[in-house]
């Protein structure tokens, strides 16, 4: 709209102030600005009759100019209409307050995620607390466990998990023969290089990529999936019907993957093996046969084994922090997000940190 | 002056019909409210009246837009002169009750910060709630507060079309009716027209000054409530012809 809101006419005794067309949000912003231009003092008149159209908007800015001006102007108000009465009536009823933000700094963020952090683990005690009581009552009565489910969520973690894991091992396995051929070749220990991937690949890389890989794609999964039953009230709903969510959803995820894991990481040995072999027959133009024939002789069972056991611990890890993680949700749909990055997170640490741990054990047993 | 017309409306989910020629008429600064039994497909023709679904055949238009033709921004005009009140709310969770009413008034608009914070709070009041509670979060809320903040989000864009689904269903009864005396009101001082889906015998007596009845997808009857008692059909005849309706609200419709 071209035209003004406010139309100013002033003799000596007074100013008459005409207010015009429509007081609507829209236009509140325009209007606002007018009226902090007008310099007005004495008496003033204000002519509401030209006014088209007004909503809330547009009479809470009227109640909010005119409390400003009381102080220094005498106002008088004519040609309103009863609608305008009744709005002003009940919009200048409220008690308008001040809402305060609650003020945060560097010290309180500090003290709060220092909180936030022991709270977490108490809590992850409690989790594995019930976790293991409803363990041992699946185990006392065995008809509860949920095989059904098990098998469900085996095939979802693990089965159709397998071309993930596959392509991201083979390229590893390629990764490590290319790095490490370079070095070899120098030395003309061309066939070290099987010693390298199949050991490096069997004890330390298979079980750890298959692992990063399931806390990425199952652990994820099972903090959303968890998280969004308990914002629509099925946990609680499960609770009162006497299901035990623990043994519903929890055991048989943990349980699922406790199985599967293992056999990925032996999935995953074989491919990146494969990928080893691959990539050394390119850059060193060593044979297959002669690939095989030294890995028979230097890969025993026990390093299989080695990497195998980590298997059921990372499966363990990874699915009872998913689970907590889900647990942990609280009602609104961003805690969602906020607990699957934080479920992710911690699980792949976890792993590399319990990775860590066997290390040092193995070591120290001279295995 | 109707300003919502609905002329010949088609729905198919699948093979399954929902609606095989519904018509209607809504005029302005009426309150009007489309009442069925569950599954006639109430909330189905509401969102084919919001834009959220697209009916298969028939001709909707609001506000003299036809919904058929509607250009993109022509839609976004559109969208801004009404406000919806969802049946479970469907606030935004992740953001205050204050920043919920006053999401779209901040991108749509430029007021002045102050003006701002009292059009909010003037809301919250207009809805029976105390200002304090714009600093709280949807999850912190009770089912009745849900409604009530919805409205008020509703309400933001002084829109001059209201629609609500179910707006009293999960309110206490008194706060039920001084939810419907609420719409009333906005209706008088406002001149706004507001379009609900109802079950609520209350306000179907007391506020409604007309109404559709889906059933067997179609519209079976329309009009005031005279009008509609008129009606033979055996959802009317259910809904409204029973001994407890007819004790509590006929006889006495009769008397006045």
């Amino acid at each position: 709209m071209k035209t003004n809101h406010i139309e100013i006419v002033k003799n000596q005794h007074q100013t008459m102030l005409s207010f015009k067309g429509s007081w609507t949000l829209p236009y509140i912003e325009k209007i606002s600005k007018e009226l902090q231009r007008l310099k007005l003092n004495g008496n003033v008149v204000v002519d509401l009759s030209s006014v088209s159209d007004f909503d809330s908007s547009g009479v809470l800015l009227f109640i909010d100019w005119q409390e400003r001006i009381s102080s220094s102007v005498t106002l008088d108000i004519i040609g309103y209409t009863s609608k305008q009465v009744e709005m002003y009536e009940l919009l200048s009823k409220t008690h308008y307050t001040h809402i305060p933000k609650p003020k945060t700094n560097l010290l309180s963020d500090i003290g709060k995620g220092f909180v936030e952090v022991i709270r977490d683990i108490v809590a992850f005690m409690s989790f594995i607390g019930e976790l293991t009581l409803s363990f041992f009552h699946a185990f006392a009565h065995p008809k509860n466990i949920r095989i059904k489910e098990t098998i469900y969520h085996i095939r979802h973690s693990g089965f159709d998990a397998l071309v993930i894991v596959a392509m991201t091992s083979f390229l590893v396995g390629m990764v490590i023969a290319y790095q490490a051929s370079v070095q070899l070749a120098k030395f003309g220990a061309d066939i070290y290089i099987v010693d390298t991937v199949g050991i490096s690949i069997v004890r330390e890389l298979g079980p750890m990529i298959t692992a990063i890989v399931i806390a990425g794609r199952s652990g994820s999964a099972y903090t959303a999936e968890i998280g969004a039953m308990k914002i629509t009230e099925e946990i609680a709903a499960m609770r009162t019907m006497g299901f035990d969510p623990y043994a519903f959803l929890v055991i048989p995820r943990i349980v699922a993957l406790m199985i599967s894991l293992p056999l990925l990481i032996f999935f995953s040995d074989v491919i990146g093996i494969l990928g080893g072999m691959v990539a050394s027959s390119m850059e060193l133009s060593l044979s297959s046969t002669q690939f095989l024939d030294r890995l028979h002789e230097i890969l025993e069972l026990k390093q299989y084994l080695l990497g195998m056991i980590k298997g059921p611990v990372f499966a363990f890890v990874i699915a009872s922090v998913g689970c907590f993680r889900g647990m942990q949700v609280s009602d609104n749909t961003e805690s969602i997000g906020l607990h699957t990055t934080a479920s992710v997170v911690n699980s792949i640490f976890l792993v590399i940190a319990f990775d860590a741990l066997f290390s040092v054990i193995y070591t120290e047993l001279g295995l | 002056m109707s300003i919502i017309s609905v002329k010949g409306v088609v729905t198919r989910f699948g093979k399954r019909t929902i609606h095989d020629g519904v018509s209607l008429d809504v005029n302005s600064n009426e309150i009007f409210a489309i009442l069925g039994e569950s599954g006639s497909g109430k909330s189905v023709l509401l969102k084919e009246i919001i834009m959220l679904i697209k009916p298969q055949a028939g001709e909707i238009s609001v506000l003299g837009y036809n919904l058929n033709t509607i250009t993109y921004n022509q839609a976004q005009e559109l969208r801004r002169e009404w406000g919806v009140l969802f049946q479970f709310g469907a606030l935004y969770s992740s953001m205050s009750v204050a920043q919920n009413i006053e999401v779209q008034i901040k991108e749509y608009t430029h007021i002045p910060k102050n003006i701002r914070q009292k059009l909010v709070q003037s809301k919250l009041e207009m809805v029976g709630l105390d200002p304090q509670v714009g600093s709280l979060f949807p999850s912190e809320l009770s089912g009745g507060m849900i409604k009530r903040v919805a409205l008020a989000r509703a309400l933001a864009m002084e829109p001059k079309l209201l629609f609500l689904d179910e707006p009293t269903s999960g309110l206490d009864p008194v706060g039920a009716r001084h939810f419907d005396e609420l719409i009333v009101e906005l209706r008088d001082m406002l001149g706004i027209t507001v379009v609900m889906i109802t079950h609520d015998l209350d306000s179907i007596f007391g506020i409604v000054d007309n109404m559709a009845i889906l059933a067997d997808k179609k519209v079976v009857a329309s009009g005031d409530i005279h009008s509609v008692l008129k009606s033979t059909h055996p959802f009317v005849e259910e809904f409204f012809k029973n001994e407890y309706t007819k004790d509590k609200f006929i006889n006495r419709l009769h008397n006045v």
